[in-house]
């Protein structure tokens, strides 16, 4: 099995400008992935499926990376005035200062790739989106991979990535009047279903009532007394 | 076809749109009648629904509608540490709990490097074989149930799953929800007399095999209904990502057991049959067949099985935390290639958690396969996929 670096150096004779970065994966697992530019992705898919024979397509799974909030603190050297009995000093002070950042979310399509015919495998591939609320388009891959077909359908139900090119892009999983994206890290469950009474109620009540009763009449009495 | 894997004819150019489903015409004017397969109809093992449009009895459209049983396994188990999510794999694909419960540990166990002892190797192996003996001996009940057999296959069947699950629920304490694997290892170790009771198991399966074999393979009504019916063509298979027994009933030769080896399959002596008429009726022979070398695999393991722990006693397999990274993870399940995807962010819980459901993905060429058959058809193409719901919605 050729290396994510070997793969990578034909990807970029073939594709020029593809734009391929790997991904280092510090696990012991050892499988690197490599992130594609959402713009040449086919053609990279196409080259690795008719040229590179992995021609089978195993798992595609979504990611969801929200908003991160960095903190770090930097020290800085500054220069401060001090007016010591009377005398003004000018000295150099070295101040430790907290900076908050905030890295830009995104949602990530993560590909499993294998090849049938040479028994070699897994290649990740990931493309990330630009970032998570109205710019979450990917092209899709189901054109070069049937298997893409309903799994993209999936990511694109429970993340909200809008695959481009999908030949019947529908929810999979949830129901079509559905809103929400159920595996986004921030998805909130709806508190709002209704209270409907239901026949169990009357059961219930005289259940109650057989649970609360005096150990002396019989269920036959306490049931006439609930009757009541 | 031949069972070399160079030959096939995978990876050459093909037409645009090739991997797609040929659109029928209905004949003249006729008008489509759709119906509603499913979600309670008693061939779909469940509750899953095919919108299928018929003209006549031909089928011209089938849209597979899945998410009845849905529950979001994936987001509970983000929620929850990595040894919590391990009774939820039974409930996947309940006919076969304990190839779910190995893909998982394998999966967690290619993300920490963990070591497994070598006896649980072979516990793993007799029990995953078990497992695919008795799956693949349901799913050929249950079609030929479907074939309008009532009864008589299906019970052979589901006697012999009885006394499998029997030596399950001697070894696990529970016959289906079993929750035995552990990262680097088993939960329990294995009696002398639960491999005693296993060994006079396993001697008569072989006979239970010729008697499958003799019912069914030579039934003129089995040839009938299932010969040239539901034909799914080899570079499709690939190119769906179909896997399993209908991946190799298409005639090509991907078993993961041979091609991984993962675990300790590079010791066992087996063969992986290929099918080379690519319909219904090749399905039901692999399955047939792998039934024999999964027996074979049974008396080879139960013969070498080690002494030893079955756990390292040193693994800390509660409320460990994996360091950052991502593993895949996979094995050739009864249904097909089952992986577990896992991110670490290194904190107690997954950041995620993805099964790659064997079922579901097979169900990608289901149209494929019944566009232009008949409606009666459709309920065996659908039985030779070989789904559980469970797994399907997750």
């Amino acid at each position: 099995m050729k290396t994510v670096e070997e793969i990578k150096t034909a990807i970029e004779t073939a594709v020029p400008g593809a734009g391929v970065q790997i991904v280092p994966n510090p696990s012991v697992s050892g499988q690197h992935s490599l992130r594609l530019a959402p713009g040449h992705a086919v053609e990279v898919a196409k080259f690795l499926r008719d040229e590179l024979s992995f021609d089978f397509l195993s798992n595609v799974t979504g990611v969801d990376w929200p908003d991160k909030e960095i903190t770090e603190k930097v020290k800085v050297t500054r220069t401060v005035t001090k007016t010591v009995d009377g005398v003004e000093t000018t000295g150099e002070e070295t101040v430790e200062e907290t900076r908050k950042q905030v890295q830009p979310g995104c949602l990530e399509a993560v590909y499993h790739l294998y090849s049938v015919a040479l028994k070699q495998g897994p290649l990740t591939l990931r493309m990330r989106t630009v970032n998570r609320t109205d710019q979450v388009e990917l092209p899709s891959l189901t054109p070069i991979w049937r298997s893409a077909e309903f799994q993209e359908r999936e990511i694109f139900d429970l993340f909200g990535v809008v695959f481009t090119g999908h030949p019947d892009l529908r929810r999979l999983l949830m129901w079509d009047g559905f809103k929400d994206h159920p595996m986004r890290r921030d998805y909130v469950e709806p508190d709002d279903f209704e209270y409907e009474p239901t026949a169990h109620d009357d059961v219930l009540k005289r259940a109650l009532a057989h649970r609360n009763r005096d150990q002396g009449p019989g269920i036959r009495d306490q049931l006439a007394k609930a009757g009541q | 076809m031949s069972s070399s894997a160079t030959d096939t004819s995978i990876g050459l150019a093909k037409p645009e749109g090739w991997n797609r489903p040929p659109v029928i015409e209905p004949d003249g004017d006729a008008e489509l009648l759709e119906v509603a397969m499913g979600p309670h109809h008693p061939s779909t093992h469940g509750v899953f629904r095919m919108d299928v449009a018929l003209d006549g009895e031909r089928v011209i459209r089938l849209k597979p509608v899945f998410g009845y049983l849905h529950r979001n396994h994936e987001k509970i188990a983000e929620g929850i540490g990595y040894l919590g999510s391990m009774p939820f794999t039974d409930r996947l694909d309940y006919i076969c709990p304990l190839t779910n419960n190995w893909a998982y540990a394998l999966a967690v166990e290619k993300l920490t490097g963990q070591e497994v002892p070598e006896r649980a190797e072979y516990l793993r192996v007799i029990l995953g074989e078990l497992t695919r003996v008795q799956n693949h001996a349901s799913a050929i009940g249950f079609l030929i149930q479907e074939m309008g057999a009532s009864g008589t296959p299906l019970m052979y069947a589901f006697r012999e799953r009885e006394k499998i699950l029997d030596l399950f629920e001697e070894l696990t304490g529970a016959r289906m929800m079993v929750n035995y694997m552990r990262f680097g290892g088993c939960r329990v170790d294995a009696s002398p007399a639960w491999l005693d009771a296993t060994r006079k198991v396993v001697a008569g399966l072989p006979g239970f095999a010729d008697e499958m074999d003799r019912l069914l393979s030579g039934s003129e009504i089995v040839m009938a209904r299932t010969q040239g019916v539901g034909i799914l063509r080899p570079e499709l298979a690939v190119n769906a990502g179909v896997t399993g027994p209908m991946l190799r009933a298409s005639g090509i030769n991907y078993d993961i057991r041979k091609v991984d080896g993962y675990g300790i399959y590079n010791r066992f002596n087996f063969r992986v049959p290929l099918g080379d008429h690519w319909d219904v009726y090749d399905r039901y022979m692999i399955r047939l067949l792998e039934m024999r070398e999964s027996i074979k695999i049974l008396e080879q393991a139960l013969k070498d099985i080690p002494g030893g722990p079955v756990m390292d006693p040193k693994a800390k397999i509660r409320g460990f935390r994996p360091k950052p990274g991502e593993a895949y993870g996979r094995i050739e399940s009864p249904k097909g290639e089952l992986g577990f995807y896992l991110i670490s962010d290194g904190g107690p819980n997954p950041y995620r958690y993805r099964v790659r459901p064997p079922s579901l993905i097979n169900l990608t060429v289901l149209e494929d396969m019944a566009l232009g058959e008949n409606v009666a058809d459709v309920v065996l193409i659908f039985g030779s996929v070989d789904i559980v719901l469970g797994e399907v919605d997750r």
